[in-house]
């Protein structure tokens, strides 16, 4: 016997050991590396696909006769074929040619008249109509479409990856407790090194994802020329990036502190709820109430919500330069408050087996 | 070097308002085999965990060399829990090399010793079988393999035999046997009572979370033996009935047990059965662990 052979793993190396197995677990499970080959491509396809979409439409082909066709020549979009009379513009109409003609007639009241086979051209019936002049006094607020299509992919990308992550966290605690592996390991090493090491590696994880999307995204803008959006979403990317690391570890100690109130996989459903719920609920208020002012400012600042709410404030300039730093250090002490309280049920339930730990004796010991 | 003896001294634990282990007082010396014995919900499982530090206990002390148990000290016992399970979807040979490193072997180390440790257990040939692969025999066997790879300098292992053909227990009893011999004070429980009583130098027998009975093998048998013997005979042996400081336990035909009041009795006994007939067997009965655990527990 030798007892200078064996001496205790320090903190860090024990966090580091525990991490290390989550970490290459994970990458050794095909489920999850096909999960982050789609998410990735779905991505890719997106950003290309918005590319395209914007750059390239078509131009609709119609038909005009000359007195008419100079008045279309302002109008972009439009490929126009000259005709000399109505018969012939009914004519290439008809025969699919074009999808509609733009021919010159008194009798009309606007001294045009569109002729096409079922439909008229909705753009066409606009370029042509006289619209008055728009004068917006608050241009800013209301950017429609890209503040929803912002709010679905930092939610989504959020509410994912916690997911994605967070339920890992809870199944590889609930695992340990229902194969006993706990006992063994709590006989070598702290409950609070084994739950660290458990958030590490999966943080790990999940922000190796994050940027990995990031990156993908951003090669995708660039290869598509959206070179212009790429600088205006750097900034709210990487903060939340910033946010997301910190809101994972947050929920991260949630999950585990809810799976160690279980015995076995089956009953992870019911402590597992509400901590999902606190996943999905910035989502769904980020897209509901994208354009409420109020309600975006104080999910920004709300630990939950805010690596959604604050890039996209940010992403519209509507935050001062020193709100994100005011955001986070509120996310700090939540990180903080939250481990305490999940270390602390984490330890305390560990080795109750059998029936679920009520929340308040988890939290007593 | 040995690390002293494991001295537990009136343990005490409460669930609420039951008491399920009270005063609980034995010790495990170095380099013995001690049985921990008792039926279910006797408190063993209990008595472990306090003694790692898994629970708490609510009064009394765990000692090592006379020195109180640090949590240090404490990591480095091996453990096996009652119930088992390794990580379902890991490699053997990775998983043992996993609890050797938390115990602060490097990685080389660790492997060197898990693979060497896996094969002396009969299982080289499965080391890279992920556990849910092989069979609860040879799961057991990983188990063991797990609680042995740091060295440990003294080994809690509860119900190590559960569930091991008999092969199997011989490989694992070996294995620790000479442990025991390089001074690891080794704590096992099991219901396995022939199993405890082949091996075991120290015996522990605990009831209603009580310690019924404590010290080595050898002395609880005497102890525990009464002054009983048996007599086989080819002649009839009613006679016995009226002989002087007999009193017949069990008879049958040319067979007896009788308890003698003093061994000149029991002599006096054979040499007049001899005048009867052949003796083909002539001794005092030595009660097995069975018997004393029945009669200790009650």
């Amino acid at each position: 016997m030798n007892a200078s052979s064996t001496k205790a793993v320090s903190t860090g190396q024990g966090v580091w050991l525990v991490a290390e197995r989550e970490l290459s677990t994970r990458l050794r499970s095909k489920a999850y590396l096909i999960s982050t080959g789609i998410l990735l491509l779905i991505a890719l396809a997106g950003v290309i696909w918005a590319g395209f979409s914007s750059s390239n439409s078509t131009a609709t082909p119609i038909a005009a006769t000359s007195a008419t066709a100079s008045a279309l020549s302002e109008v972009d979009g439009y490929d126009v074929t000259e005709v000399a009379d109505r018969d012939e513009a009914t004519a290439l109409v008809e025969s699919g040619e074009v999808d509609a003609a733009v021919i010159d007639d008194a009798s009309s009241a606007t001294g045009l008249v569109i002729i096409a086979d079922q439909e008229a051209p909705q753009s066409l019936l606009m370029a042509l109509s006289a619209t008055p002049e728009v004068e917006l006094l608050n241009p800013d607020a209301a950017s429609g479409p890209l503040r929803y299509l912002l709010g679905i992919g930092f939610g989504l990308v959020f509410m994912m990856s916690a997911m994605m992550f967070g339920m890992p966290v809870a199944s590889s605690v609930v695992e340990e407790k229902q194969t006993r592996v706990v006992e063994i390991l709590l006989s070598s090493i702290p409950a609070r090194v084994l739950l660290a090491g458990k958030v590490v590696g999966n943080t790990i994880l999940a922000i190796s994802q994050i940027v990995l999307l990031a990156a993908v995204g951003s090669i995708g803008l660039i290869v598509t020329g959206q070179t212009g959006l790429l600088a205006g979403l750097g900034g709210p990317v990487i903060w939340f990036a910033v946010f997301f690391l910190f809101g994972f570890i947050l929920l991260a100690a949630m999950f585990a502190a809810a799976g160690s109130m279980v015995s076995r996989q089956e009953d992870a459903g019911t402590t597992l709820t509400p901590v999902m719920y606190l996943t999905m609920i910035p989502y769904f208020l980020v897209i509901f109430f994208g354009d409420n002012p109020v309600v975006m400012t104080v999910l920004s600042y709300v630990p939950f919500s805010a690596p959604v709410g604050m890039p996209i404030r940010l992403f519209f300039n509507e935050a001062e330069w020193w709100e994100p730093l005011a955001s986070l250090a509120i996310m700090l002490v939540a990180c903080v408050l939250v481990i305490l309280i999940g270390a602390k049920i984490y330890e305390n339930s560990l080795l109750k087996m059998g029936a679920r730990v009520k929340f308040r004796e988890a939290l007593r010991g | 070097m040995t690390s002293g003896t494991l001295q537990l001294t009136g343990v005490t634990k409460s669930y609420g308002t039951r008491r399920v282990l009270d005063d609980i007082t034995f010790s495990v010396a170095a380099g013995h085999l001690t049985g921990f014995v008792g039926g279910n919900g006797a408190g063993k499982t209990t008595t472990m965990r306090i003694v790692l530090g898994l629970l708490a206990s609510d009064g009394g002390s765990v000692t090592l060399g006379g020195a109180p148990l640090t949590a240090d000290a404490r990591r480095q016992f091996g453990y096996m829990p009652e119930e088992r399970g390794l990580y379902p979807k890991m490699k053997v040979l990775e998983q043992v090399v996993y609890f050797a490193r938390l115990h602060g072997f490097s990685k080389s180390d660790a492997m060197t010793r898990a693979t060497a440790l896996l094969e002396e257990l009969g299982l080289g040939e499965r080391l890279n079988d992920n556990i849910e692969a092989l069979s609860l025999g040879n799961q057991q066997r990983a188990q063991i393999a797990a609680s042995l790879v740091h060295d440990p300098e003294v080994l809690i292992l509860d119900e190590p035999f559960s569930g091991l053909d008999p092969l199997a227990v011989d490989t694992v009893a070996g294995v620790l046997q000479e442990r025991a011999a390089r001074g690891v004070s080794v704590l096992f429980s099991s219901h396995q009572l022939d199993v405890v009583e082949r091996l075991c130098d120290d015996l522990v027998i605990i009831a209603g979370g009580t310690i019924r009975a404590a010290g080595p093998r050898d002395q609880l048998r005497e102890q525990h033996s009464a002054p009983r013997w048996e007599l086989e005979s080819s002649g009839d042996v009613g006679w016995l009935r009226d002989e002087q400081g007999v009193s017949v336990v069990d008879f049958e035909g040319g067979s007896a047990v009788f308890d003698a009041d003093d061994p000149a009795t029991a002599q006096r006994v054979l040499r007049r059965a001899l005048e009867d007939g052949d003796i083909s067997r002539f001794g005092p009965q030595h009660p097995t662990l069975a018997q004393i655990f029945k009669e200790v527990i009650q």
